[in-house]
């Protein structure tokens, strides 16, 4: 596997020059080979993660997850609405399910009138779409893969032991 | 009459030299809270997976908190029974072959206790885990070290075996990956060595508590050669691969006579290993292999940077085929081991082993332990390049 690959999948949060002394290749190799899975669109882009529970992270902003079913099409099945769904702004991950219903849809919006209004107004009134399901999200415990409260306790290993 | 307590302490014991390391301890202690990176640890930087907790807090919860058989857990001893087949190619009987111990560090005790007689010849390879020549010379054996060189990427050879062997001999220790060199032996070269101790009849003594965080090639136990099996115990436990060194949860395998010796010497002592972690273990052993394979790739990983790295530095190093540690010559800086291990961490604060408190093999070098974030291993090759570089030293 491409080393930078798998530094990106398993290698923590190091930046391009730590990704290069630990794959043993220069920093504009890195570089170089993160481009090329960009053109690929293996890697899409970095984002941060942030503790949303902190006001100053979540900006206001209010999450919800939406269970929608929709109604496949002849040629493109779900893809076509899908893919509609997923390009207005509010919608920040969008997945195909198995189950009982179609579309998973994570959703932000500046306050809950506003994700409401986007589901009342946008989403359910496309057509295709059967019906939504929207759940509000209270609060994270885990936030891609980072624990938020209560964590690991700190290191207490020694600092030489046998 | 002398009222000195120390005239009440065992002769022996008097006489046992203080482990190098707790020395180097103290040092690195007076600089708590000034930036140390300290690669002197001996133990893996993750936490115990956490489905293995789990089944800890859930033995807790079903008020799993009373005594084990001697032995331990029979679950447990079957799951270890499975576990060392698939993995080390060689069968031992459940019920009465397998004790399981508070670490491998009570199987290493317990078997110097139950077959060293006092004067009884013990081979093993230095540089060596801190506590061989110890556990000889408290079953009041005579310990005989066998030198390991890094022309040889530290494996034990059988010439060097036959080198050092006297008449009377009776075990030979083995710690194949070895704590501190990375050194291990190809399935050839234990060949050699099992050929050797049915020769000279030597029983061995097997502590294989690396053998998951093998790199290049696989891992042969010389319990699994032909012959071995009868002359052979085999030591492991669940503290490096499973990360679990906190649980203090290992075992011995061998002859069912030897076994019981064992167990004899472990009943009278600490009678049986916490219930809680061997629980544990029975998880770690049923579910933990995808963590194990995903902690050696990190190591793995660890170990082609810091080798790098430190040869780049001028550290010539060879490159440890198991272990997380790296043990690489300082004697090209023109400092002793110690020197360099001092000044490394006052200057940057770096803290090394001095390889002389692993046996006087180890003279010349220092033991690194990669098992720690790629930052802080980055950041730490950084700091002694600019040691070995400056003219301070």
């Amino acid at each position: 596997m491409n080393p930078v690959l798998k530094l990106l999948i398993d290698g923590g949060s190091l930046t391009t020059s730590q990704m290069a002394k630990v794959a043993g290749l220069t920093e504009a190799e890195v570089n170089q080979q993160l481009e090329q899975l960009k053109k690929e669109k293996i890697f899409l882009g970095w984002r941060p993660v942030l503790d949303l529970s902190h006001e100053a992270a979540a900006a206001g902003a209010v999450r919800g997850v939406i269970e929608v079913r929709i109604t496949p099409e002849r040629g493109g099945g779900f893809n076509r609405l899908a893919d509609r769904i997923s390009r207005f702004d509010e919608v920040e991950s969008c997945y195909l399910m198995s189950g009982g219903y179609d579309l998973l849809v994570f959703v932000k919006g500046g306050s809950l009138q506003k994700v409401a209004s986007f589901v009342s107004e946008k989403l359910s009134t496309i057509e295709g779409v059967l019906s939504t399901s929207t759940h509000f999200m209270l609060r994270c415990y885990k936030e891609q893969g980072f624990l938020l409260d209560g964590g690991e306790a700190q290191s207490a290993r020694l600092d030489i032991a046998p | 009459m002398s009222t000195d307590p120390k005239k009440w302490v065992a002769g022996h014991v008097a006489a046992l030299p203080k482990s190098g390391i707790r020395d180097f301890f103290e040092l690195v202690a007076k600089l708590k809270g000034q930036g140390v990176i300290s690669l002197g640890v001996g133990e893996p930087d993750f936490v115990t997976p956490w489905h293995i907790r789990e089944a800890a807090i859930f033995a807790l919860e079903r008020g799993k908190t009373y005594y084990t058989s001697n032995l331990g857990l029979i679950e447990l001893r079957r799951a270890i029974s499975t576990y060392v087949e698939e993995h080390f190619a060689v069968s031992y009987r459940p019920d009465d072959q397998i004790i399981v111990t508070v670490g491998v560090s009570e199987a290493l005790d317990l078997a110097c206790r139950a077959f060293i007689n006092p004067g009884d010849k013990v081979m093993f390879h230095q540089p060596c885990y801190v506590s061989y020549h110890p556990s000889v010379a408290l079953a009041h054996g005579n310990a005989i070290a066998v030198p390991t060189f890094a022309k040889d990427n530290f494996a034990l050879t059988a010439e060097a075996l036959r080198a050092a062997w006297q008449p009377g001999a009776k075990m030979l220790m083995l710690n194949l990956p070895c704590n501190p060199t990375g050194g291990t032996c190809d399935r050839a070269q234990l060949e050699a060595i099992a050929k050797f101790c049915i020769e000279k009849d030597l029983l061995v003594l097997t502590d294989e508590i690396y053998s998951e965080l093998t790199f290049d090639g696989s891992h042969t136990s010389i319990a699994s050669l032909p012959g071995m099996a009868n002359r052979t115990v085999f030591l492991h436990g669940f503290s490096k691969a499973f990360a679990m060194t906190g649980w203090r949860i290992g075992y011995a395998c061998g002859p069912a006579p030897l076994i019981d010796a064992m167990m004899k010497v472990h009943q009278y002592s600490m009678l049986c290993a916490s219930i809680i972690a061997q629980e544990a273990a029975l998880e770690a052993l049923k579910h933990g292999w995808d963590s194990v394979l995903k902690m050696r790739e990190q190591y793995h990983r660890r170990r082609d940077l810091v080798v790098r790295r430190f040869n780049e530095i001028g550290l010539t190093c060879h490159s440890p085929r198991g272990s997380f540690y790296a043990f690489p010559n300082v004697a090209t800086t023109g400092l002793s081991e110690k020197d360099f291990a001092v000044g490394l961490l006052e200057k940057e604060k770096v803290a090394v082993v001095p390889g002389l408190a692993f046996g006087e093999n180890g003279r010349g070098h220092v033991r690194a332990c990669f098992a720690t974030s790629y930052e802080q291993l980055i950041e730490a090759c950084d700091r002694m390049e600019r040691f070995v570089q400056s003219g301070q030293r």
